[in-house]
């Protein structure tokens, strides 16, 4: 069962291998529990399933992200930085936009520590001053804390310390350190060590609402989150670390999108009720930005698909004087489409519902490009009118599939996402738009569909092994791994070669760390099997 | 001249393709830019020829491993400390502070340690680029010594360096960075107004902003980055040639820090696997392979740039698997003279191979 919990809606779908067997939308519901309850049990019941079939639930969800860009659900953070007085000169939560600092609260502490790159310290941790710092943020009820130090990510042992005087000072704290979710680059790793913390709350209540949820419908299947790069981890996993899920929407809607088609190589316009995400797919992979990700308008050194996302949706707001609803000519200039929108309450707002903004939704419904709704509410609108908002929709698409393009020349356009009828069969700069049979939830297929991944690390010492030798096994390593947590060994893709050279030990030694993914195997094979093999993964 | 918050960040996009793939990744030293500009509105520069022929001229920067630079944040101080106690040294107020190299992070640290100094910038630079070691310097080139010179670190200690030898300073420097963690600051080379006027590279601030806004300008517009890039590398009259030298994904990356370098070797395959380059470095990419044949020498460009956005990704950056550009750019004339070549050329890397022009190698203007 792969699901996706969006902001306006809840979509599910059944998979028995590579085959759906039933899908739905449901409207997302402010408890969310019960929008994911009731969109899997209308699946089942749409298939004729008994819950307790069900092998595994792989949930993807783009609540976190949401929450960092609208600011909301947000924990007060606290955040111990140790590495005075190296990086005085940028505090934490430079360049970050204002209003987010505010949100998250400027509870900084900036206390002696970290490392050099030799090892040395810059200066020793002083264990009275985090005590202090975390009995001050029990004291201004802060209970979340993040903590960083200068090189934490070649060793840890300070920021762990840290953790446990702040545990001890503070038992009501929930901490996390830098070192669990990133790597080299002080400032990204503090960042989304930072928005992690800031998340805590949040996760821990949509996670176990999830939870509640499968509990509420009899549903006992293992519970999976989609990560940001399509392998998943487990619920509890995800509660610690929900930063490391904020990228997956869009992940799993371009794979999903590849999955359905077949199509490798195309650009992926995933319609949804607020925004268009846009992205490419390069030999079946959704094309990653190379240096950093803005989350939210923070920047971070997470590894997720290049989106463009644009403020148009099935949705979206069409502005114009109601006066020139029937107008004979229409100029284009005289039309904005978004970026507002009327989101979750479409089906309040929209005119096709009764309400009174008109929508891209009711465009579509009222030149036949769309059936839903009631389109005898829908006012008079002249055929001039609407070709010119139909008109202007389709630029804004255009032009985003413009700005993702790789090369000069036409290409594929994979059309998804519950808005997906606001794609028109041709489209200006595109040879060809599929449209493949349950677009409307390709993020549930996506997150259905989930990557195996495996890691493998090891110090090695150059002076012994050749470096070529210790990577070759390396990759071997993590192939295997990915292969026996049911991985199909045909599909395995070597993402991530990471080699540290540890100057502080004698010799040339350096820390190897091999990723590897690679699709789920046995395409249509028992559940039983492909559970165990999912637990194995999420260990 | 002014530069303001926009023109810092067209600055920070110019800089890192001028940076040959070294001066530290700029992104940290936009952000204490920033944070500078939020307190006084914009940084003042000043052309190199309206300086006057007795105006003290100071050069400064980082030295020291790049990939040390991302997780041993600056204290802030280091700068102003450094300049502060050259003044002392010399028994006068500095008239103007210069980046040592244009390339990197260190053609906008200037900037904030200029303002704290109540002082303009100039607009030129010791390199037109970034080179890994002090003495690559073009005041060097031309006999001037870097001394005295001032390194400071975060920890506060502060070492004055005092030797006529400009090999002798490098290596001094490379010690002391290494013993202070890596990275440290340095105020070298002071400079009467007349020399700076005689040898310094003019104008490179300006040129890094107008590469910067192209590529910028392009992006909005959805037009391709690379050739705005080339077009306005032409237009500074600086870089005369500039083209794509490579296009494909690092499937081998080797980097390590060393001698208080970041040093190493990226390998890029094509797509379709039939062909491959292979890049060293030493904290800036000096010479570029294809199939086994040499296609760029030091000291021109070589910068190796996101395929899509046309960011520059620094050697400190670079990670496997990432899709790239490897781009190509001639360097400025005085660093391709016979003389100059001595100090950065090829064989001043420890290469066998004479330099070889980047156009010739590559057929481009031909």
């Amino acid at each position: 069962m792969g699901v996706d919990v969006g902001g306006t809606n809840t979509d599910a779908v059944l998979m028995d291998g590579s085959t759906v067997l039933g899908w739905t939308k449901q409207p997302t519901t402010g408890d969310v529990s019960s929008g994911v309850a009731a969109a899997i049990t209308a699946v089942l019941e749409q298939v004729g399933v008994a819950p307790g079939a069900i092998a595994s639930v792989m949930i993807g969800t783009t609540h976190f992200a949401n929450a960092l860009v609208e600011r909301r659900q947000l924990d007060q953070v606290g955040v111990l930085r140790l590495a005075s007085p190296s990086g005085e000169a940028l505090p934490p939560m430079t360049g970050w936009p204002a209003d987010l600092t505010a949100r998250i609260g400027e509870h900084v502490f900036l206390l002696p520590g970290g490392y050099e790159m030799d090892g040395r310290e810059i200066a020793p941790l002083d264990e009275a001053k985090v005590r202090d710092a975390a009995a001050m943020l029990r004291a201004r009820g802060v209970d979340t804390v993040a903590i960083s130090s200068a090189f934490a990510s070649i060793n840890p042992a300070m920021e762990m310390r840290a953790a446990e005087i702040v545990r001890a000072a503070h038992p009501g704290a929930v901490v996390t350190v830098s070192n669990a979710i990133g790597r080299i680059g002080f400032i990204e790793r503090e960042n989304a060590a930072i928005l992690n913390a800031a998340l805590t709350s949040l996760a821990g209540r949509v996670i176990s609402s999830f939870e509640r949820a499968l509990a509420m419908i009899g549903v006992s299947a293992p519970l999976y989150i989609s990560q940001n790069d399509g392998t998943l981890i487990s619920a509890a996993q995800a509660a610690a670390y929900p930063v490391l899920t904020i990228g997956s929407g869009p992940t799993n809607s371009m794979r999903g999108a590849a999955f359905l088609t077949g199509v490798s190589d195309a650009i992926v316009m995933d319609v949804g009720g607020t925004t268009t995400d846009v992205g490419v797919l390069t030999n079946g992979f959704p094309r990653e930005s190379s240096i950093a990700v803005d989350i939210g308008g923070v920047r971070t050194n997470f590894r997720m698909p290049d989106i463009l996302a644009i403020g148009l949706g099935g949705g979206t707001r069409v502005h114009l004087d109601t006066a020139l609803y029937g107008a004979a000519a229409l100029d284009e200039a005289a039309v904005r489409v978004g970026p507002d929108s009327v989101g979750f309450r479409i089906a309040e707002e929209a005119m096709l519902f009764g309400g009174d903004t008109l929508t891209t939704s009711d465009v579509a419904v009222a030149t036949g490009r769309a059936a839903f709704g009631d389109p005898a509410r829908l006012p008079v609108l002249s055929d001039a009118m609407l070709e010119t908002v139909w008109r202007r929709i389709q630029t804004m698409l255009a032009e985003s599939m413009d700005r993702m393009k790789t090369a000069r020349g036409d290409v594929t356009i994979l059309a998804v996402g519950g808005g997906n009828f606001l794609i028109p069969d041709t489209l200006k700069g595109a040879v060809k738009v599929v449209r493949p049979p349950h677009a409307a939830v390709a993020n549930a297929v996506g997150a259905a569909i989930a990557q195996v991944g495996a890691q493998v690390e090891q110090l090695v010492r150059y002076d012994n092994v050749p470096r070529a030798t210790a990577i070759a096994q390396l990759r071997d390593e993590a192939r295997a791994r990915v292969v026996a947590a049911g991985g199909d060994g045909d599909k395995v893709q070597i993402v991530d070669v990471e080699e540290m050279f540890l100057s502080y030990m004698p010799g040339r030694a350096a820390q190897l760390r091999v990723r590897a993914v690679s699709d789920l195997a046995g395409e249509g094979g028992n559940p039983g099997a492909s559970r165990e093999r999912l637990a194995a993964h999420a260990h | 001249m002014r530069i303001d918050q926009a023109a810092l960040a067209d600055l920070a996009t110019g800089a890192a393709f001028l940076g040959s793939g070294g001066g530290g990744d700029p992104y940290y030293a936009q952000l204490l830019g920033e944070a500078e500009l939020a307190r006084r509105g914009s940084f003042e520069m000043v052309a190199l020829d309206a300086l006057a022929d007795d105006a003290l001229v100071v050069p400064c920067g980082w030295v020291g491993a790049p990939t040390v630079s991302v997780e041993k944040l600056p204290s802030g101080k280091e700068a102003v400390t450094g300049l502060r106690r050259l003044e002392t040294i010399l028994g006068r107020k500095i008239d103007a502070v210069m980046p040592i190299e244009i390339g990197g992070s260190n053609g906008l640290a200037p900037l904030v340690a200029a303002a704290e100094l109540g002082v303009p910038v100039v607009d030129a630079d010791g390199m037109g680029r970034a080179f890994p070691e002090s003495q690559m310097a073009i005041f060097n080139i031309h006999g001037i010594s870097a001394c005295p010179s001032v390194v400071t670190a975060a920890s506060g200690s502060l070492t004055v360096i005092e030797t006529s030898d400009n090999h002798e300073h490098e290596r001094l420097a490379r010690a002391l960075a290494m013993a202070l963690g890596g990275i440290a600051h340095m105020v070298e080379y002071p400079l009467r107004g007349e020399q700076a006027k005689a040898h310094a590279i003019p104008g490179t601030i300006s040129a890094a902003i107008a590469l910067g806004a192209a590529i910028r300008e392009a992006r909005a517009a959805g037009e391709d980055p690379f050739e705005a890039l080339f077009a306005a590398l032409r237009a500074t009259g600086l870089y005369p040639h500039a083209g794509t030298l490579f296009d494909g994904k690092i499937t081998d990356l080797e980097r390590e820090t060393q001698g208080g370098f970041s040093v190493g070797r990226i390998v890029i395959e094509a797509f379709d696997g039939q062909s491959r380059v292979e890049v060293d470095f030493q904290n800036e990419n000096l010479v570029a392979r294809r199939d086994g044949t040499i296609i760029a020498f030091v000291p021109d460009i070589l910068t190796v740039m996101d395929r899509e956005t046309a960011d520059s990704i620094t050697t400190e950056r670079l990670k496997y698997g990432q899709r790239v550009k490897l781009i190509g750019a001639a360097a400025p004339a005085v660093l391709r003279t016979g003389r100059a070549l001595g100090f950065v050329g090829p064989r001043a890397f420890g290469y066998p191979d004479a330099y070889r022009p980047i156009e010739q190698l590559n057929g481009w203007g031909a």
